[in-house]
């Protein structure tokens, strides 16, 4: 008779199991076994049985570490101390397999060998091990290159996309921002100072493959302002079926340009005579519909940046939010002097004003767009609003009237 | 001992992990191929090529399954791996040859080539039953649970448009499922218990109310019992109280289960990115296989892939053909958890004739 009937029936079927993989585990660590235990425990009865709580962690950081405990440790001793060690991932989580069997040596050592490939921030995560083995895990870490994560109201630690590295849409160097904004932060990374958390991420283009309009109070998406550059030979290539869309991945085999491609483009600035196709570039709002569909044929253009979007997080509290634009255009050049400035007045005024567990977007919306703005620098710009107001509760400032004393204007006649 | 201490690093440089060949190409590739299922060859300005094999994971795993990751990278990749931002694992080769040795390697190891252009790929989720202390359902199981039941659908482009499942296992959303295709939600429905004898002994009474999100916590009337109260209607079950103070627990074993909101997207690509909507306000919490979440997303599936038109995501079918026509094909009774009435609610409503019976 097993002990575990219930996880025993996931050890079937054609997706990867990981009964299977935590049952190899428990043969060699017995509180693997009293993990698969409690999961059975919770399977059978539908409740959790884990114990937020305690402050545990590594000397001198407030962040990384969770602390987690079992609620029936008489049952499962080897679950009385089970803490999360968030681990911060490389850019565009790439490794050499050298890399991953020093992490899965330190971490047989100090810990229980399970791990998460990735968290939902993007951290490596090291789930169970004891206080005890807390600071000489970090240590080992540290002296082969690796250092600890964010946790609680602290920076977390920033994810983003492949990039340059393996995408020829990414209007910028995501990997080299993400790492170089991750230790220009390293103090806000671990030592939590902020009214809740705060996330930053990059994404190359406006495909968005790191989610950065959902989930990152600070969303660095990849853009250009010039041409969509345009192989008319593959154009046709595409037209006459010789290239199949999105490169192979669609369901179907050949493209209508017409009713696939220009009928389909948000702005209608597309026209397709069966020979060239024409854009009118100022009229594109860069959606990525008609260079998804033809790699081989389009290519954003060469002019590249980034807009900057704030305020997204999940639904606590006030319900979901993405991130709106605040710079529509921002250079995306070593050593991201800018972004840096932008995102340390940002935390500034939100450290100043929030209060604990607001977020920066919630912020904004309490205490309004004009008073953020001025407060890190930035102008109004109508990149940043669906649609202007269409209340008349708009109000007025000194310096309103002393502009307008000055000569301002709100139409030029 | 304490001054060899080592801290404030940061992650490692991610350029000593690239593979030669993306070292060399780095911003200089110029297009790329899906050229079957799972595998994706780069083409860069120079003329090299890099071929990826896409293979699915859960996030969920041991130092095990990483050296097996690994002992596949050393025999046909030189070593080189990475992670997708959906759990996915890639196999990183300028070998052309070694394509089908790998994907061959990778299939004796049980693992599925798949997750590319229009097919359902890896679910990301949260930690579930397994690591976390507010979940309302299991994780990794629900996971697997679909990802069997869909594993057609990992393996081919045969969907309209990609098809983006997530999974966070209470509303808490760890995983920010909020603009998935499918986002598969845990749920409490019911307000925390209060144990007042033990609260006096194991909570702080001042961070219990301050936890709670909608102040919905107050100190107790009588003065005498060092304990609180809650205001019930204004919870909503997010087990933020239970984090400061463990005598407090909302777990309802039968009562809490799964939601499912659609219609999500974080491109920009023809529409902007879309919220997830209420489709299914409940399922029950069915372990080990959840076999009524599985169908349901079976069902609202299949509905999309016979419906959709051409590139559309399954939010663009849905606000193409209508949300009633919507609830009226995938057989989902319409109730009043469907209509908003949180902070925005209005933005939610119809001020339209646009509508069809």
């Amino acid at each position: 008779m097993s002990d575990t009937p219930l996880l025993d029936q996931l050890e079937t079927g054609p997706w990867p199991s990981f009964v299977a993989d935590l049952k190899r585990m428990a043969a060699k660590k017995p509180q693997i076994k009293d993990l698969l235990g409690q999961l059975e425990r919770s399977y059978e009865e539908k409740i959790t049985h884990w114990k937020h709580g305690g402050i545990v962690g590594v000397l001198g950081y407030g962040s990384g570490i969770i602390g987690r405990y079992s609620d029936l440790p008489d049952d499962f001793p080897g679950l009385e101390h089970f803490h999360t060690m968030r681990i911060n991932q490389p850019s565009g989580w790439f490794y050499t397999t050298a890399a991953l069997r020093m992490l899965c040596d330190i971490w047989d050592q100090y810990g229980s060998g399970v791990m998460n490939m990735h968290g939902s921030t993007g951290d490596i995560i090291f789930l169970g091990t004891t206080t005890d083995n807390l600071e000489p895990c970090f240590q080992a870490l540290a002296r082969n290159g690796f250092d600890i994560g964010g946790s609680g109201s602290a920076m977390r630690s920033p994810s983003c996309c492949c990039g340059l590295s393996r995408c020829e849409w990414s209007c910028y160097d995501t990997m080299e921002a993400c790492y170089d904004i991750t230790q220009e932060f390293q103090f806000e990374l671990h030592r939590p100072g902020f009214p809740y958390k705060f996330k930053f991420k990059f994404s190359g283009c406006p495909n968005d493959c790191v989610a950065a309009v959902a989930r990152a109070d600070c969303s660095v998406i990849g853009v250009w302002k010039d041409d969509i550059r345009i192989d008319q030979a593959a154009v046709k290539a595409y037209a006459g079926g010789e290239l199949k869309p999105k490169g192979g991945g669609a369901h179907v085999d050949k493209l209508d340009i017409q009713k696939d491609v220009v009928d389909l483009c948000p702005t209608q600035c597309m026209s397709w005579d069966g020979s060239t196709l024409k854009i009118n570039n100022r009229e594109c709002n860069h959606c990525m519909h008609c260079i998804n569909l033809m790699p081989q044929a389009l290519r954003p253009g060469t002019d590249k940046g980034a807009t900057i979007l704030l305020g997204s997080h999940a639904p606590i509290l006030e319900g979901a939010q993405m991130s709106w634009v605040i710079v529509p255009f921002m250079r995306m050049e070593k050593p991201f002097d800018e972004l840096k400035e932008l995102g340390a007045n940002i935390m500034e005024w939100w450290t100043e004003n929030g209060k604990n567990r607001e977020r920066v977007g919630e912020l904004i919306l309490r205490l309004g767009m004009r008073e953020f703005c001025l407060a890190v620098g930035l102008d109004p710009v109508p990149q940043s609003i669906k649609t202007p107001r269409c209340n008349p509760f708009f109000f007025w400032h000194p310096e309103d009237f002393e502009a307008e004393a000055e000569g301002k204007t709100y139409i030029k006649l | 001992m304490a001054e060899d201490r080592i801290t404030d690093i940061g992650p490692p440089h991610y350029e000593q992990f690239l593979p030669p060949v993306i070292k060399a190409n780095y911003g200089k590739w110029k297009y790329h191929e899906i050229p079957r299922p799972g595998v994706l060859k780069h083409v860069s300005e120079s003329g090299d090529e890099l071929y990826t094999v896409r293979c699915g994971a859960g996030r969920l795993l041991t130092t095990d399954y990483v050296r097996e990751v690994c002992d596949i990278a050393d025999k046909f990749c030189d070593g080189h791996v990475r992670w997708t931002s959906r759990n996915n694992i890639e196999f990183l080769t300028p070998k052309k040859e070694n394509v089908e040795p790998l994907i061959a390697a990778i299939k004796a190891q049980g693992w599925p080539v798949g997750g590319t252009g229009h097919a359902v790929t890896s679910i990301v989720h949260t930690q579930g039953w397994i690591h976390c202390h507010t979940p309302a359902i299991d994780a990794s199981g629900i996971v697997k649970s679909v990802m069997d039941d869909l594993f057609e659908y990992f393996g081919e482009h045969r969907l309209p448009a990609q098809v983006r499942i997530s999974l966070a296992c209470c509303l808490n959303m760890c995983g920010a499922v909020h603009c998935s295709d499918i986002a598969i939600l845990g749920i409490h429905r019911t307000p925390p218990k209060i144990f007042h004898d033990k609260l006096r002994h194991v909570c702080e009474i001042p961070t219990t109310i301050a936890a709670c999100p909608t102040g919905a916590i107050r100190p107790h009337p009588d003065k005498s019992i060092k304990s609180v109260v809650v205001n019930e209607e204004r919870c909503m079950y997010c087990g933020n109280c239970y984090t400061m103070c463990p005598a407090m627990p909302l777990f309802d074993p039968d009562k809490g289960g799964v939601a499912l909101l659609i219609g999500g997207k974080v491109s920009n690509a023809k529409h902007p990115p879309m919220f997830s909507r209420l489709g299914v306000p409940y399922l029950p919490n069915n372990p080990p296989r959840w076999p009524e979440v599985c169908q349901a997303i079976r069902k609202i599936l299949l509905a999309y892939v016979n419906g959709a038109n051409k590139w559309e995501r399954l939010g663009e079918w849905i606000t193409r053909i209508g949300w009633s026509r919507f609830f009226e094909i995938c057989d989902i009774p319409f109730t009043f958890q469907h209509i908003d009435d949180y902070k925005w609610a209005y933005d939610t409503y119809n001020t339209s004739m646009h509508f069809k019976f």
